[in-house]
């Protein structure tokens, strides 16, 4: 017996990490969307930015973080998404800064949201990822933001003063508790209907695929 | 004739002095058989990240994403950690039978540890210098490597000479 128990150890080791790859690997095929934690919910709570038509029947809800260079590859492949797909679909954003990792993205985004204060929370979102390149390497993000909100035509005053003060975090760190509670831990992170997207969807052609499902099972 | 067996009696206490000498050193290779699996274990969680595309939550330090999903984490379209997977099962393989008196892999698990250690060092110097960020399920794969090595390398010279000395 002795003599052929190493062997077996091995076998042993051999089918537990093999077999648990397979495992793995195909439940991740069998739903390429994933169920998230039930509190996850497509839905405007907390005062999010939303457009597109409030009866579409596909929510698109992204939470992304201005800084992180994904996020700025997709922002023009989900414009093109929202034209393609008109008022069949809506799109809300939440702010989901990864301070750790980007260290502009929380003042980026409470500078959307000082705008937004303004009404002009898309306009200034569309410009943050336009000029992400520009800003996110700079020193110091300040004086392009206010360039933008100047371009925008906002009270710089009133824009400088919300974009460091207390109801903008506040906003930004409410978005981040919703995110944390839906099991969101990168950017960007899509929800279709309230159905997170897998890391390997988070694609054009995956948010496509997505919507279409929706479409499918809603008609 | 008594002489025969004299020399017979003395021959198989030096068996026996060798044998309980190696037994009193397989102990190191099930230290090494165990980092192996710990090694492993976390190659294959990163394996499986890879090719499930799931999201790594980086607790310790902060660059799981730029790492992981950097171009050096795959070679040819095969994960980088399947292959450190397949080196982690072949040293845990390669130091079980060690232990049990296969003397043949004592000198492959050197050459296989020995490897590790080598692509480790080139992947801490492409997260430090050419990626600029960290990923702490690669810094514990290195730190498992270099536990092997100096399990496999060190250990046996600074363990007292002849006394349990790796086979």
């Amino acid at each position: 017996m002795k003599r052929y128990l190493p062997f077996l150890i091995i076998v042993a080791v051999l089918i537990v990490a093999a077999g648990s790859v397979i495992w793995f690997v195909q439940k991740s095929k069998q739903n390429g969307l994933s169920n998230t934690n039930a509190n996850a919910q497509s839905d405007t709570a907390g005062g999010a930015h939303v457009r597109g038509p409030a009866n579409a029947p596909v929510t698109v809800e992204e939470y992304g973080d201005f800084q992180c260079p994904p996020c700025g590859r997709m922002y023009p492949e989900l414009k093109k998404i929202e034209q393609e797909y008109g008022d069949k679909i809506k799109i809300i954003f939440r702010n989901f800064p990864i301070t750790t990792q980007h260290k502009f993205a929380m003042i980026a985004a409470e500078a959307a949201e000082a705008a937004g204060f303004q009404g002009k929370y898309w306009e200034m979102h569309d410009k943050l990822y336009e000029n992400q390149q520009a800003w996110a390497t700079s020193d110091d993000p300040g004086p392009a933001f206010i360039g933008y909100a100047r371009e925008l035509g906002l009270d710089l005053e009133r824009f400088t003063r919300d974009m460091n003060g207390a109801e903008a975090r506040s906003r930004v760190e409410q978005d981040m508790q919703m995110g944390n509670k839906a099991g969101v831990n990168a950017t960007p992170t899509f929800l279709v209907n309230g159905r997170m997207l897998r890391t390997e969807a988070t694609s054009p052609e995956g948010l496509r695929t997505a919507i279409n499902v929706m479409l499918r099972v809603n008609q | 004739m008594e002489a025969t067996r004299e020399t017979i009696r003395s021959e198989r206490k030096a068996q026996e002095v060798e044998t309980e000498r190696r037994a009193r050193g397989a102990w190191l290779f099930y230290l090494a058989a165990l980092v192996s699996l710990a090694g492993l274990t976390d190659a294959v969680y990163l394996t499986i990240g890879h090719l499930t595309g799931a999201n790594f939550r980086c607790t310790i330090t902060s660059g799981c994403n730029e790492v992981l999903g950097s171009p050096y984490a795959s070679i040819g379209g095969v994960p980088l950690a399947s292959l450190g997977a397949l080196a982690y099962f072949s040293v845990f393989s390669l130091a079980t039978l060690a232990a049990f008196n296969h003397k043949w892999a004592t000198l492959a698990l050197k050459m296989v540890a020995g490897l590790m250690l080598l692509v480790t060092l080139w992947l801490l110097y492409l997260q430090a210098f050419v990626i600029h960020h960290y990923c702490q399920y690669c810094l514990f794969s290195a730190a498992m490597v270099l536990t092997l090595n100096l399990i496999i390398f060190v250990a046996p010279v600074l363990i007292k000479k002849g006394q349990y000395r790796l086979r």
